[in-house]
């Protein structure tokens, strides 16, 4: 995908701009429970106290599949893959994955957040959102790395 | 819930017809069931008309059509649901005093190809998360995984509802399939190929309500058709793949699914139990979807599903028949009308008069729906 050097993120306030990247989500100060996105309500018990925190980065393969067409209002390559992964907050997250391949992923592998490439904005810039890679044996994430 | 009979049902087939206007069809529903129920201008009170894609004033341009209008006249969204959501709305009126009689109606001209919804936010279209058919496939996954549930058994609900469909005159698909020709149709998301999704579509379906007791509730040899319950229940927080597609959830099992609510409460309200249904019409949107419903409704035990399916019993002629009308894999689905063609296929069931679907002695029915928002409803019906 073409495109200059800075990338931009699909949306604000959904992820940090570092290495590894974060989920920027929220805890709430009355039940304790995680969301993401953030929320100023907790969707769980209605109190209006969160905490905005930074999500860990690596979790649990849950559920997935793959996108072989693309979908309303997306621009960038297919196939692609799509999951749910488990992270330690006792969050289940909804997200692209770098694999595609289903065969390749299985319940309780363990992932890895990167960004990925979506599309170019009208200023040339590359759009990235978020996504988990099949973390290797050393801990990184496998054939993606921030930015790719 | 008791106090309400259907005094009358109309159907426009589901499928697609470049030479009609939702309003079309819309009228020929309505013309149907008020014809049946022998009404004429000024013979209900009250008309909620479902419809998710219809646009403003979609059921006052039916009446308008018909000259029969000056009553009130609500539109109702609540996606899959849509259908569920008016008829608890008539019923509710009717139970509450206000009317004697209530028209309810379902309309729909569905876009062709994947959904685009405006549910959601513009970042996940960008980033390819408005994929709707990954939804049901991570569903589905989850289902191989907790459920024993097999590709072959997802092939095998196709096969089922497709042979039951073959006789709906009302169904867009009318031939039968095998599994061979399921797996061999192209992969949409895995699990779930092509045939194993319903193809959304156009239709109407109309239901006329009227208080119990009236003398022409009675219109029907054996009597009239009741409406026991009809419920609709939004989803509770928690779980990550309900039908309201948030973007995270809860590492909790726990959470009671939409349609588990809508059951719950349907069956205290009708005073009955799964245990004692005879025919059941469910949301079929994809395979797994059925099988999920056979756990959420209560037909089996959860993890169930595949032995329920496995023992063929719902299939027609099976303990409790499942999609005898050929479900939404068969009839498609247009959303405001899907809930409602579901009770105008179940009325049939219960007067003994659905030809070669007639499931044999059937007296109590159930009707379930559950999509976007989360919506589910359940309705049952008894005679």
């Amino acid at each position: 995908m073409d495109g200059t050097g800075v990338a931009v993120a699909v949306r604000e306030g959904l992820f940090t701009d570092s290495d590894p990247p974060r989920l920027l989500g929220s805890r709430c100060t009355s039940c304790g429970c995680h969301h993401f996105p953030r929320h100023d309500t907790c969707p769980y018990c209605a109190a209006d106290g969160t905490t905005p925190v930074e999500l860990s980065d690596t979790g649990t393969l849950w559920s997935w599949t793959t996108v072989t067409t693309a979908p309303p209002g997306y621009g960038g390559d297919v196939p692609y893959g799509f999951g749910v992964v488990e992270l330690p907050e006792g969050l289940r997250v909804v997200s692209r994955l770098t694999e595609a391949d289903p065969s390749l992923l299985s319940a309780g592998q363990p992932m890895a957040l990167v960004v990925v490439p979506v599309g170019v904005d009208d200023d040339g810039h590359r759009v990235v959102t978020y996504a988990f890679a099949p973390q290797a044996e050393h801990g990184g994430p496998v054939g993606g790395s921030v930015g790719s | 819930m008791s106090g309400v009979d259907i005094a009358g049902v109309g159907i426009h087939p589901f499928g697609r017809f470049e030479d009609r206007t939702i309003t079309d069809m819309g009228v020929h529903a309505v013309r149907a069931a008020l014809t049946e129920a022998g009404l004429d201008r000024g013979g209900f009170q009250a008309a909620f008309c479902a419809t998710a894609y219809g646009g403003v004033a979609s059921g006052h341009k039916v009446l308008s059509r018909l000259g029969m209008t000056g009553m009130p006249i609500v539109d109702v969204e609540a996606g899959c649901a849509s259908g569920g959501a008016a008829l608890m709305l008539g019923a509710g009126a009717i139970r509450a005093g206000a009317y004697d009689t209530v028209l309810v109606f379902g309309v729909e001209k569905m876009p062709k190809g994947m959904i685009r919804s405006s549910f959601f936010e513009p970042w996940q279209e960008e980033s390819g998360l408005a994929a709707t058919p990954a939804y049901f496939a991570l569903r589905a996954q989850r289902l191989m995984q907790d459920s024993g549930v097999t590709k072959d058994h997802l092939a095998g609900v196709v096969v089922k509802n497709r042979r039951h469909g073959v006789h709906n005159p009302d169904a867009m698909f009318r031939s039968e399939v095998d599994a061979a020709a399921v797996l061999g149709s192209r992969l949409v998301c895995e699990p779930l190929h092509l045939w194993m999704l319903c193809s959304p579509n156009e239709g109407a379906a109309a239901v006329v309500l009227r208080r119990a007791g009236t003398d022409a509730s009675a219109r029907h040899p054996g009597g009239p058709v009741h409406l026991d319950a009809a419920v609709l229940r939004s989803h509770l927080p928690g779980s990550v793949l309900n039908e309201s597609t948030p973007m995270s959830g809860l590492v909790d099992e726990a959470v009671p699914a939409p349609s588990t609510l809508a059951a719950t409460a349907a069956y205290a309200e009708a005073g009955i139990g799964p245990e004692d249904l005879d025919v059941v019409e469910c949301q079929d949107t994809d395979a797994a979807r059925e099988l999920l419903t056979y756990e959420e409704l209560g037909l089996c035990a959860p993890g169930g599903a595949a032995a329920l399916f496995d023992h063929g019993a719902t299939a027609l002629g099976g303990r409790i028949p499942v999609n005898p009308s050929g479900g939404l894999l068969s009839k498609g689905e247009p959303l405001g009308a899907s809930a409602l063609g579901q009770v105008v296929t179940l009325v049939h069931q219960l007067r003994g008069d659905a030809g070669h679907n007639q499931v044999e002695g059937a007296r109590v029915a159930l009707a379930h729906t559950v999509g976007r928002g989360a919506n589910a409803s359940v309705v049952v019906l008894t005679r």
